[in-house]
């Protein structure tokens, strides 16, 4: 099952470290990984996305609440909460393509940040379904590059 | 007044009330072997880093109080790094300090450099680096109370060269306040409640005990648990000491190696009292089919420790001795149910005992856990003893009689062979009015020989037994019980002649070939104030039994010949 981890930690070096080897410490692949400052400087959040084995998972949580730096773990499978991702695209637009991929892009309300004679790079924000729905669209074209900040999540209300 | 950061670091030191340390100095420690020159705190010179590491272990297991050790960084570092792992296996509360290059040059593959903290990250509680003079006493304060809170382990501070000569004013902290670290002593009351409504509901209880018994002083409380309750008790390993031997509740230690009737009662019981221990792999046996009828309630300081490897109907969070304590109350109320068929319990855990006690054969050999028997005799059962890794150790467990905590130190967690002697000497620094024996085997004992100098350095008393039979004793015994006596690479007969080398150092040391000979040289080793080496030459292919094999059931159990 996949599962939307967010920690609050301290902001402070090697941090980074303890939290990654606890998943790679039993095995697991961390699907993605963002991490940034919050409303409190001294603070950094960390949205963790991970699937695996259940048993295992509960003790990476407990794991990672047993981290000295770690203030707060949430994890956010059966709450209401946002997932949103940034995606840049670079993609090939020649001059018979162009029109095509802006209104795909209109579509999806994303954006050109960039154009160049063949391509273009668009960017989105979303949750990983409208991410993947938008690639595979402009699969077609010939995507040339791509990166992600990787899923920040927020629980609701 | 200013302070430099090495003198910042000795003063700290003093108001953490730290009476030793060991180790050794090198380049990246040269301001703080200057302020350490005028000896404000005994300083014992190791002659490698992991013997100090291992008796700032064997000090905090003797006396309760957190061991500190010191060594230079990058190869003084690396060798720390068996004894950090060693002590945070078995939640010991250790502070060692490591030299580091000057902070400009961190990262540069500076000489003698190494990424401390990236090393040891896995095998300590916590560790530091520390980038400013200004840090260094909270950080000191800090790692002192990390190291000896919630569940004990080592705390590493690297400590770069530059900052120990930086200076600023020097205040230590009055208290420390971690804010995501808030460590939980007194468990839920709830829980509490219904475990004890589970006890007195239960026919078959057993209480599994471990070395959270230990640190946390809680050994009263068992007593007192097992008095109200009658319910019978097996320690761990780690444990051993919590609970009195002679009492007709004790069951001796359980899994791979322990007694017939404790894996027994354990695998034939209705419910399993787990207080600070771990159901670690050598105790569970086969996972599931561990205890198949047994409700569990598992009380531990750590949350990660429990439903980790067999799942708990009751979880309780909260140190051993506070629990227990609470537990006691409630139990003393009346209350207790099915009186009989407990007494049935006990009946048939007598009949376990009677028909299987450990024991081995009895004939005019000179077997090892003849050996330990004696020392047992010899010290009155009132000897420390500490212990190296493999046969050794499961006969220093099996055949002494432990009834006081902290009394038997050996490496449960992570099985460190060489761990014994330089523990010996820590704990005898730690309690000099005690006898301290290390129980060892000759494979182990070479692996830190080199601690005899600082023994004889620094008058330091303990006694080593060697159970000397040539080889790598526990392999060999599995290579013969699995591996069709194939003896890959165990045979040790070129040995030295450990009396030699006993007496090169400038320790006494004694040969022991013949049953007889015993008790004379255990009174003579004792008699002698210091180191004495005890070279046992026992029975070559003694085997250590009764033994649960690796993924048996605990009561698929090899017994041996006796």
């Amino acid at each position: 099952m996949r599962h939307t981890i967010s920690v609050s930690v301290e902001n402070k070096p090697g941090v980074l470290a303890r939290i990654s080897s606890l998943f790679s410490a039993r095995g697991f692949n961390i699907d993605s990984l963002a991490v940034g400052e919050t409303e409190q400087r001294d603070i950094s959040r960390m949205t963790i996305i991970v699937k695996g084995d259940e048993k295992i998972l509960e003790q990476v949580m407990k794991q990672l609440n047993k981290l000295i730096d770690v203030i707060k773990v949430t994890d956010f499978v059966e709450q209401p909460h946002l997932e949103r991702d940034l995606v840049l695209i670079k993609v090939n637009a020649g001059k018979g393509k162009r029109s095509e991929v802006l209104e795909i892009v209109d579509i999806f309300r994303a954006k050109i940040v960039d154009v160049a004679s063949n391509s273009v790079i668009v960017e989105m924000t979303g949750d990983e379904e409208k991410i993947l729905a938008l690639v595979n669209m402009l699969k077609p074209f010939g995507i040339k590059e791509m990166v992600r900040t990787g899923i920040v999540a927020m629980g609701r209300g | 007044m200013k302070l430099t950061g090495a003198q910042i670091f000795v003063e700290s030191l003093i108001k953490e009330r730290v009476e030793i340390m060991f180790g050794i100095p090198g380049g990246a420690l040269l301001p703080t072997f200057d302020v350490l020159y005028g000896e404000p705190i005994r300083f014992v010179l190791t002659r490698h880093e992991q013997g100090a590491a291992h008796m700032a272990d064997g000090y905090a297991r003797a006396t309760g109080k957190v061991g500190v050790c010191i060594a230079t960084s990058g190869p003084g570092a690396t060798n720390l790094a068996t004894g950090l792992a060693t002590a945070n296996m078995d939640s010991i509360p250790v502070v060692a300090f490591t030299g580091q290059v000057a902070t400009h040059l961190v990262g540069n593959d500076a000489f003698q450099e190494a990424d401390t903290t990236g090393v040891t990250r896995s095998i300590t509680k916590y560790n530091y680096l520390v980038k400013d003079v200004k840090e260094l006493a909270s950080i000191i304060k800090e790692a002192f109370c990390i190291a000896r809170t919630g569940r004990p382990g080592p705390v590493l501070i690297d400590f770069p060269v530059d900052v120990q000569r930086a200076s600023c004013e020097f205040v230590y902290p009055r208290e420390v306040n971690i804010r995501s670290y808030k460590p939980k002593y007194d468990g839920h009351p709830q829980q509490i409640k219904k475990a004890v409504e589970l006890i007195k509901e239960s026919e078959r209880p057993v209480i599994y005990a471990g070395g959270g018994i230990i640190i946390s002083e809680a050994s009263g409380e068992l007593r007192e648990m097992a008095r109200i309750t009658k319910i019978p008790v097996t320690l761990t390993l780690m444990g051993m000491g919590a609970f009195p031997q002679d009492s007709e509740l004790f069951l001796g230690m359980l899994g791979m190696h322990g007694t017939y009737f404790a894996n027994q009662a354990i695998q034939n019981s209705d419910l399993i009292i787990a207080i600070g221990a771990r159901f670690d792999d050598r105790i569970t046996g086969r996972l599931d089919a561990f205890a198949p009828q047994a409700k569990i309630i598992h009380v531990d300081i750590d949350p990660t420790s429990i439903s980790k490897n067999v799942k708990v109907d009751i979880p309780i969070v909260g140190d051993a001795k506070n629990v227990m304590k609470e537990m006691n109350k409630l139990l003393s109320k009346p209350g207790l149910k099915n009186i009989e068929k407990r007494k049935k319990w006990q009946k048939q855990i007598s009949r376990w005992k009677k028909e299987n006690p450990l024991t081995y054969k009895k004939d005019d050999k000179l077997r090892p856990q003849y050996v330990v028997e004696k020392i047992c005799e010899a010290t009155k059962g009132k000897a420390i003893i500490t212990t190296e890794v493999g046969q050794n150790q499961m006969w220093a467990q099996q055949f002494y009689k432990y009834n006081y905590p902290r009394h038997f130190i050996t490496s449960g967690g992570l099985g460190t062979m060489g761990y014994g002697f330089p523990a010996a000497i820590g704990a005898k620094l730690g309690k000099p009015e005690k006898i301290v024996f290390d129980i060892a085997g000759d494979g182990s004992f070479q692996m830190n020989i080199q601690e005899l100098a600082t023994a004889v350095n620094n008058k330091v008393g303990v006694k080593v037994a060697i159970l000397n039979n040539g080889y790598l004793g526990m392999v060999r015994q599995w290579q013969e019980l699995f591996y069709k006596k194939r003896y890959s690479a165990t045979d040790l007969t070129a040995n030295p002649d450990f009396v030699k080398i006993a007496e090169a150092y400038g320790a006494s040391g004694i040969r022991v070939s013949k049953k007889d000979e015993v008790e004379g040289a255990l009174e003579k080793a004792i008699s002698l104030d210091g180191p004495v080496i005890l070279d046992f030459l026992v029975e070559r292919e003694e085997n250590v039994f009764p033994m649960v094999p690796t993924g048996a059931r605990l009561d698929e159990v090899i017994r041996g010949l006796a």
